[in-house]
């Protein structure tokens, strides 16, 4: 069960909630399985919680990656 | 879509699945196993198979836990529902599985069962919220990612002291699943694991070491975008013709070490292991599913409705869902694949669920075996 | 001298006022429903008349009359873009446009659910008064009628559309050829995200909106061009998946389709993208198929272009010989795979 997208956090809720957004799509979901959540950061959203934060750094390496890996060799 | 979008990029995947080709070695075949469902879907969906060379070859593996579910499980919930009276909460992707006596979680419903599906699991204990007067059940499935909401909602239901809520916990586990495949008699060779992506999240890539060291198996932890899926099935490649067996993190941008350690100590608080589960297709595995603690008794739909005993159902004569999910078959070499057994009238779960290996075939893929 | 009183009749109260039992009767509470809240809103020569039927007349030598009727039961009753109202008169003058013909009359029934809000009736009927007038297409009949609460979802509304088809000008599913091109009149997904917006236990905010709408002057623009349109579809329940399937199936052909010019909004895709739908399966209630000889693409396309609701649309692919009648697709990635009918009702995928 695997569905998960990023997402950016836009506001911070009482019982530990927060409203997400994804190209203009907003949910209310769950951060009780997560830490230090700001606004602004992006979570890994799966069935209503937040499961990770997303590094932003390491989505860039990881980016980067795939163009050198990907320049044949 | 931020972080989506960038890493489904045409022109990276024709790269990528370029290098695979060219580092591939002509007399050698690579046959990789891929452990979460959502990969599975993902290879199907955004045609990357199609993409591969010959001899790599994708196995897909027991990764969707509505596959693994047996019959018997689902029949529990079905009985919940139709003799209990209790209002059944599941995610969507159960309701159409074939169980017992003609039914089906949909089916009951048609039979005046209150069976209400739920996109997380807040909706269903809102459900017992909302309806004190009535006996709420949640039909908890999935793997490690899908266990830590579960933990949660079993502590929010605790603190707030609901008598009215309850979970029928089929949550498992996905190391078990991976040594089951990689120790059973005459298993399909595999030279490389593709390690599920949100699971990983959550027990962080340290655990596959157990794997890696004790079977000389390369497993590389992919995202599961289609751009993350190729640079794993690459770096799984290098790996092979190196002879080394590494646990790689592909998905770094979410996976760490020791993953989300608050989400596990949640688990661990709530639920303890099974001495043993039967799963669909693997038999009985030792220590890999989940039950929930006795601190916790009272969220246990399994302790607070006494007559409910497991009891185990075989599959159907013609059904294959069992040597497909250990990798031995492909869905088109079930008799009844696309005949009998399809979508609109599925036989086995693995033609159900959209990330089972039959639906994802036949959906996808089936112009290529017609 | 004698005088009688005025009669006084207690008006409908459709501020507080409900259904009920009565107002289907056929008795005078029916009367006074149907005058007060139907007539006054669709108000044309034919219903003024009064009549349980209407007399239409013929078409004009040569050309020959297209019927068609749907049901329709969405729910919610009211989302973002429109309602049920309005669907019932678009997704009707669809289906006759669909068959190369000019929309002329609508019928529309309606089954009332006992407690029903009158003043959501009294908005439900408006909207569809607004959707008839603004696409020129009267109601010149109808029904009503009441089932006790609890048999039906607020309201059901089922509309039949008639209209005229010149000669010569008959689209139809089997008339797809290999060779010919797969246009798409707009944006895919926008009307079942609005919906799903809505629905219970999947809400979530967004700026979705349906696209519900009448297509008929579009297709009159298309016919203009003189092109030959071998067939015109509009995609409906189970989204452009379903809708080429059909027609390959129907035409005993294969299809070939390019993902990367599919239009869609981003926030549908999103929206998808949350709830685990495949935006193929989607429907849609504004958007029209066409599918062409190859020589009258961009005529076609020109024309469609030019129209307000049609100018995101784009060719899509093509047909080709394929005795298995597959539609594939190439995806955004460059692979291949296939594109299949929707399975049963669409089941959020939780992965």
């Amino acid at each position: 069960m695997c569905l998960a997208i990023p997402a950016i956090v836009i506001e911070l809720r009482p019982n530990d909630m927060a409203r997400i957004e994804l190209d203009g799509v907003r949910k209310d979901i769950s951060l009780s399985l997560v830490e230090d959540v700001q606004v602004g950061d992006y979570v890994i959203v799966h069935v209503g919680y937040a499961l990770q934060k997303l590094d932003s750094e390491e989505a860039a390496e990881t980016l980067a990656l795939f163009a050198e890996l990907g320049r044949t060799s | 879509m931020k972080y989506i979008d960038e890493f489904r990029d045409g022109v990276l995947a024709e790269n990528l699945a370029n290098s695979i080709s060219i580092e591939s070695r002509s007399d050698r075949i690579y046959r990789l196993m891929e452990f979460c469902g959502g990969h599975t879907h993902a290879l199907s969906r955004y045609g990357l198979l199609s993409m591969l060379p010959e001899n790599v070859q994708m196995i897909h593996g027991p990764g969707c836990p509505v596959c693994v579910l047996p019959i018997g499980r689902i029949d529990l919930a079905i009985r919940l529902a139709l003799e209990h009276d209790v209002i059944l909460c599941s995610y969507g992707d159960c309701l159409r599985v074939p169980a017992s006596d003609h039914l089906s979680l949909l089916k009951a419903k048609a039979q005046g069962a209150d069976i209400r599906m739920v996109y997380s699991a807040l909706d269903a204990i809102n459900v017992a919220t909302q309806h004190t007067d009535r006996d709420v059940v949640f039909l908890a499935i999935g793997f490690e990612t899908t266990t830590p909401p579960t933990a949660s909602i079993i502590m929010q239901a605790n603190d707030a002291g609901l008598r009215n809520f309850s979970v029928l916990c089929n949550h498992v586990l996905t190391l078990p699943a991976m040594e089951a495949i990689l120790t059973q008699p005459g298993g399909v060779p595999l030279q490389g694991l593709v390690g599920p992506a949100h699971v990983s999240t959550v027990i962080g890539s340290q655990p596959y070491q157990a794997i890696t060291t004790r079977f000389h198996m390369p497993i590389v932890i992919s995202g599961f975008e289609p751009l993350d899926l190729l640079q794993s099935i690459l770096m799984l490649l290098r790996q092979v013709n190196e002879g080394r067996a590494d646990v790689e993190n592909e998905f770094t941008r979410a996976v760490t070490s020791a993953g989300n350690r608050k989400a596990q100590a949640m688990v661990d608080e709530v639920f303890e292991l099974r001495d043993s589960f039967e799963w669909r297709g693997l038999g009985s595995l030792p220590l890999s599913g989940l039950k929930i603690r006795a601190a916790y008794s009272t969220f246990d739909a399994e302790r607070r409705y006494p007559n409910l005993s497991y009891i185990s159902v075989q599959d159907n004569k013609a059904c294959e869902c069992g040597a497909i999910l250990r990798g031995e078959k492909k869905p088109q070499e079930c008799n009844i694949f696309g005949t009998v057994c399809t979508p609109e009238n599925p036989v086995g779960s693995c033609m159900v669920s959209a990330e089972g290996a039959c639906a994802a075939h036949y959906t996808y893929g089936r112009h290529l075996s017609a | 001298m004698n005088r009688s009183k005025s009669a006084y009749i207690r008006p409908l109260d459709i501020k507080n006022g409900r259904v009920e039992i009565n107002h289907g009767g056929g008795g005078r509470a029916s009367a006074q429903l149907i005058e007060t809240l139907f007539v006054a809103a669709f108000d044309n020569e034919y219903l003024r008349q009064g009549n349980d039927g209407v007399i239409l007349p013929l078409p004009p030598a040569g050309g020959r009359l297209v019927m068609s009727t749907d049901g329709h039961v969405v729910s919610p009753l009211f989302f973002p873009g429109g309602d049920i109202g309005s669907l019932a008169v678009h997704g009707t003058i669809n289906d006759v446009a669909m068959m190369g013909a000019k929309p002329l009359w609508l019928s529309a029934s309606f089954i009332l659910e006992e407690g029903l809000p009158l003043a959501d009736l009294q908005c439900i009927v408006a909207s569809m008064a607004q959707a008839s007038k603004t696409a020129g297409v009267p109601v010149v009949c109808g029904d009503t009628k009441v089932v006790e609460r609890g048999k039906a979802d607020g309201l059901y509304i089922a509309t039949t559309g008639v209209g005229y088809v010149a000669e010569g000008v008959a689209p139809s599913g089997d008339s797809a050829c290999a060779g010919d091109v797969i246009l798409l009149s707009g944006t895919i997904g926008d009307h079942g995200m609005a919906v799903m917006s809505k629905r219970e236990n999947m809400e979530f905010e967004s700026t979705i909106k349906s696209d519900s709408a009448s297509l008929h002057s579009m297709v009159a623009d298309m016919l203009a061009t003189g092109a030959k349109i071998h067939v015109l579809r509009d995609p409906t329940r189970g989204g452009l998946a379903t809708t080429l399937n059909e027609i390959a199936k129907q035409s005993g052909v294969g299809m070939v389709i390019d993902e990367a010019s599919i239009p869609i909004n981003p926030t549908v895709a999103a929206a998808c993208e949350f709830l685990g739908f495949d935006p193929l399966h989607v429907a849609n209630e504004g958007k029209l198929v066409a599918i062409c000889p190859a020589a009258d693409a961009e005529k076609l396309l020109t024309a469609i272009r030019s129209h307000p609701i049609g100018i995101h649309a784009a060719q899509i692919g093509e047909v080709i010989k394929d005795d298995s009648c597959f539609v594939q697709m190439k995806t955004s990635l460059g692979g291949r795979r296939m594109v299949d009918w929707l399975t049963g009702d669409q089941l959020p995928r939780i992965c």
